[in-house]
């Protein structure tokens, strides 16, 4: 099947089969490997990406159903400059990651949560991350990451 | 003990809360793990997993699978047998009759638990190999599954034939000042506590799943193993011995790691099976783990039945300690895995004075269920938790407060270093301090005064109140003193300090980071000792060609050892500079200073010169000293005199339902003491983590086994891993008590909230309840659980009251 993705701005054409998923179209067949997979049960979040403005689970949407619709990966959201989206800094700045694996998927959840609660409470971050799984920091420094980045 | 002078911050480096160097590769999607790499022609292995926890494998019929589209070979174990020069390893037989059963990537004749590889395939992608898995028909005669310890020792079902017994081993720690002296002092003891614990079994959990990659030179005959591993050095060598391959040409390389948490500090058979059958064909061979296969094929952690009794005088002091341990092993012995009890065999007395009376074994026993080896503290937790909750119940005993009995029996600040009765030496330690920080931060008096008055009939909820002090034991070395536990490596670290003609730093270390940003520390490291900016230190790891020496990163041993290293490399070069400044200022060498980053005369100031020009100097070479070497690089291997001990303590307050048994943790405060901070904004996640890793043994994790073998929580759907709606913030706070053994006086960090959480929290689960009489809470502290230990005790004290 044909399937036309516009991904980080740039339209893609490609050929994809009934079954693939959306991370593996992503990770496989364009190449961009940031978008990570940590589970088979859609439990873990470490798939999200951006369809049309929205964060979803990459693993849970078939390539097929993607057709037509604008995708923003994780590396998509640095400026072409260098610059850190500012998510991406709040991370950086409150040690929100340690092994980052976990990290492009909060990155991308988190967007999308300050985008519907632009002032969340730290009960709001805790509840809206609650399909992101991190093993390594324990979440206390990625909320305050999407804390401070709801104030940047 | 020797005490080594602590001779950091020359110009205030070490101390500040610097932003990782690894997070802008990792926040943007560069960095690149294993099953990230681009590996034009390689082929996707998929291995053919046992249903049956226990079953004799009577035919493997390949046949169709190799019929299919895109499949290009499958195997079944016995095809591959002769690619094995030795067994899987297992590098710490902790006694000289302790029982190993021979292990090879695939079984040949018996499946010994669920998930036992038993075939496999090679693909052209990986849903075909995986599809391919499908079209192998096994036929097994299914024999009865060991579950359980006590099953295990009955030996009524023999897992291993040929070891004649369920039962690895016995290690015995009895330690007597004179003989008898432990039944003396329990039989003289004013109060005894004998109390069971159960350390489930957990699942580690890294949110990367394995992942291998083997890329062979089939003209040149080199081979470089990509893995997702905490060890690329010690899975060079043993990859080297088990499949018979000349060991330098051998490279591995372990990428971006997406954690470990002890589950990749191992040598696993899909490693082993990529490397052998990548050279058998000739083509690159790659393998990436799924997450319900994680649960079965990577190691679990763990899974231990522990009894310990203690004993003490009219005040509560602690005269001797006894411990029964029933560890459980799983199948097979992975790596480490024997070692794993051992590790926690003194620690039973946690940070507390006794007397020589330490009474410890273990019982090692097989079961057919996936291995267990090192995860999250390893040995350390078990302990820690073992002693702290029976420290509560000796609390009961006597009739004090939790934090009252730990101070009567603290290792008093002034002993130290302190010997304790094992013989081993505990480096510094100021317990009381630790414990008074937490209880003011949490505000302990102020929590009991509010226990007392909401903790009353009528309420629906309980406060309960938590307290865990404990020892992190880590950076284990000397290595003859591993030798003496029959460890079969050493403790030392390697590192390697070059100072590039332009004045850019590399280091190359041989510890294996995944998250815990050494990139960052050592070059702060650096930057202290050598006077030049973190940002011009470049830190390289992880790949045996460029790191060709070192032991890797577990057990919190890569600061105290590896940083260390780092740091008295920074000094072989600063005295080879020093020479060449010598030279160049007609100075003699005793007469130079070295500070920020210039040597200069003593006495006149104005004759200089910065390290960046004898850098370059050394780089040309045109006018060194007669005999010094050219260029500016200095390598170190650094054997530790001891280990070091990290101490804290946890402190925590929870919220119980008693209509519902949920457990609501309403605040937790972590005070720890690892010594001299580098970077406490690191330090600070390590705790966060940790404390995570701990909160979710004592409330969430637990691997479940069905009598016949089967994990029933084999995907992150079913096994609670906790998620950010399920924990609270943890309040960090420190004390610094600098380690007299290393120049930085630094100490490890990484295992030590996993360490004290789990006794906090249950230690609190059990206050809240105490009225009613509960005693103990089995771990994890569900509602269920909760509800049901509630419902229990309420009956038998309703019932006891009334007879
Ligand atoms: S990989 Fe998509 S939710 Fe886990
Ligand atoms: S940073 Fe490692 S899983 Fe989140």
């Amino acid at each position: 099947m044909e399937i036309s993705v516009t991904v980080n701005g740039v339209k893609h054409t490609a050929e994809v089969e009934g079954r693939t998923l959306l991370v593996h179209f992503v990770r496989e067949q364009l190449g961009m490997t940031g978008t990570n997979i940590g589970c088979d049960t859609s439990s873990c979040g470490a798939c999200s990406v951006h369809l049309d403005g929205e964060a979803v689970k990459s693993c849970t949407i078939l390539a097929v159903q993607a057709d037509g619709t604008e995708i923003t990966t994780i590396e998509g959201m640095a400026g072409a400059d260098g610059t850190l989206h500012p998510m991406q800094q709040a991370f950086m700045e409150n040690h929100g990651l340690q092994c980052g694996y976990c990290t492009p998927g909060m990155v991308m959840a988190a967007t999308s949560l300050l985008k519907e609660n632009p002032n969340p409470t730290e009960e709001d971050v805790r509840l809206g991350l609650e399909g992101n799984l991190c093993r390594c920091t324990g979440y206390h420094n990625i909320v305050q990451s999407v804390l401070a980045a709801a104030k940047a | 003990m020797t005490t080594i002078e602590t001779t950091h911050t020359t110009n205030g480096v070490i101390g500040q809360r610097l932003l990782r160097k690894e997070d802008p590769a990792l926040l943007t999607g560069e960095a690149r793990y294993t099953n990230d790499l681009q590996i034009p022609g390689a082929l996707h292995l998929a291995v053919l997993r046992s249903p049956y926890a226990h079953a004799k494998i009577l035919r493997v019929d390949l046949s169709r699978a190799l019929e299919m589209p895109g499949v290009r070979a499958a195997y079944s174990g016995a095809d591959l047998a002769d690619l094995w020069a030795a067994p899987m390893p297992c590098a710490w037989p902790v006694t000289d009759d302790m029982k190993n059963p021979v292990h090879y990537p695939l079984a040949t004749s018996t499946a010994c638990y669920v998930g036992d590889g038993v075939a496999c395939v090679l693909a052209e992608t990986d849903a075909i190999a995986r599809d391919a898995l499908e079209a192998i028909e096994v036929d097994y005669e299914p024999l009865r599954a060991v579950v359980g310890l006590e099953d295990a020792l009955s030996d009524e079902v023999v897992i291993h034939p040929d070891l004649g017994t369920n039962k690895s081993y016995t290690w015995n720690l009895l330690v007597e000042e004179t003989e008898g002296a432990v039944e003396a002092a329990f039989a003289s003891a004013t109060y005894t506590v004998a109390e069971r614990y159960v350390q489930q079994r957990l699942l580690p959990m890294a949110m990367e799943t394995r992942a291998v990659a083997a890329v062979p030179q089939p003209f040149g005959g080199d081979i470089t193993l990509y893995s997702s591993t905490q060890v690329p050095h010690i899975l060079k060598v043993m990859t080297a011995i088990t499949l018979g391959i000349p060991e330098h040409q051998v490279r591995v390389v372990a990428p971006a790691v997406g954690g470990g948490f002890g589950s990749k500090l191992n040598v696993y058979a899909e490693e082993l099976l990529c490397v052998a059958l990548s050279r058998k064909i000739g083509l690159p061979v790659r393998w990436n783990e799924e997450r319900s296969e994680n649960s079965m094929a990577t190691i679990h952690g763990r899974g231990q039945i522990q009894n310990i009794e203690l004993a003490a005088d009219a005040e509560g002091k602690l005269t001797a300690v006894r411990v029964r341990l029933l560890a459980d092993m799983g199948a097979y012995l992975q790596l480490v895995t024997p070692g794993i009890p051992i590790l926690g065999a003194f620690l039973y007395a946690g940070v507390y004075h006794i007397p020589k009376a330490y009474d410890f074994s273990c019982t090692a026993a097989f079961t057919n269920l996936t291995p267990t080896d090192a995860y999250r503290g390893a040995g350390r937790p078990e302990a820690t938790y073992a002693i702290e909750r029976a420290m509560d119940a000796l609390a009961r005993e006597v009739g004090v407060d939790p934090l009252e009995i730990r101070r009567r029996n603290f290792i008093p600040t002034e002993a130290y270093p302190y010997e304790a009765f094992s013989g081993l030496t505990y480096d510094s330690g100021d317990h009381d301090l630790a414990a008074t920080k937490a209880a003011e931060m949490i505000d302990y008096d102020g929590l009991r005064a509010r226990q007392a008055e909401v903790n009353v009939p009528g309420s629906t909820k309980r406060l309960g109140i938590g307290v865990s002090t404990y020892f992190e034991m880590c950076g284990l070395a000397p290595s003859r003193v591993l030798a003496s536990l029959n460890y079969g490596a050493g403790g030392w670290e390697a590192a390697t300090v070059r100072v590039l003609p332009t004045n850019k730093v590399q280091v190359v270390t041989g510890t294996s980071p995944h998250g815990q940003g050494h990139e960052t520390s050592w070059s702060m490291i650096v930057a202290d000792k050598l006077g030049v900016d973190p940002a011009d230190v470049h830190v390289l790891h992880s790949d045996t060609a460029i790191s060709p020496l070192g032991l890797d990163t577990y057990g919190s041993r890569s600061l105290p050892v590896g940083g260390v290293a780092v740091a008295m490399a920074c000094d072989k070069v600063i005295d080879k500079a020093k020479q060449i400044a010598a030279h160049q200022l007609e100075a003699a060498v005793e007469d130079l200073t070295f500070e920020d980053g210039s040597f200069s005369v003593q006495g006149s100031p104005d004759r200089a010169l910065p390290l960046a020009a004898i850098a370059f100097a050394a780089f040309t070479a045109h006018n060194l000293p007669d005999g010094l070497e050219p260029n500016l690089e200095a390598q170190v291997s650094y054997d530790p005199p001891n280990f070091s001990w990290p101490f804290g303590t946890h402190m925590c307050a929870v919220e119980v339902d008693l209509e519902t048994g949920k457990v609501d943790l309403i605040t937790y405060v972590a005070v720890d003491d690892c010594g001299v901070q580098i970077n406490p904004l690191i330090v600070d996640g390590q705790v966060h983590g940790g404390v995570v890793q701990g909160i979710a043994q004592a409330l969430y994790e637990e691997a479940v086994y069905d009598v016949d073998g089967n994990l029933t929580t084999s995907t992150l759907a079913e096994y609670l891993v906790p998620a950010a709606s399920d924990v609270p913030s943890i309040i960090t706070g420190h004390t610094v008590t600098p380690s007299p053994t290393n120049q930085l006086g630094v100490k490890g960090v990484g295992e030590a909230g996993t360490i004290g959480a789990a006794p906090a929290v249950i230690n609190a689960v059990v206050d809240a309840l105490k009225e009613f009489g509960v005693t103990d809470v089995p771990m994890p502290a569900s509602p269920l659980t909760v509800w049901n230990t509630l419902n229990n005790a309420r009956a038998n004290h309703s019932s006891g009251g009334t007879s």
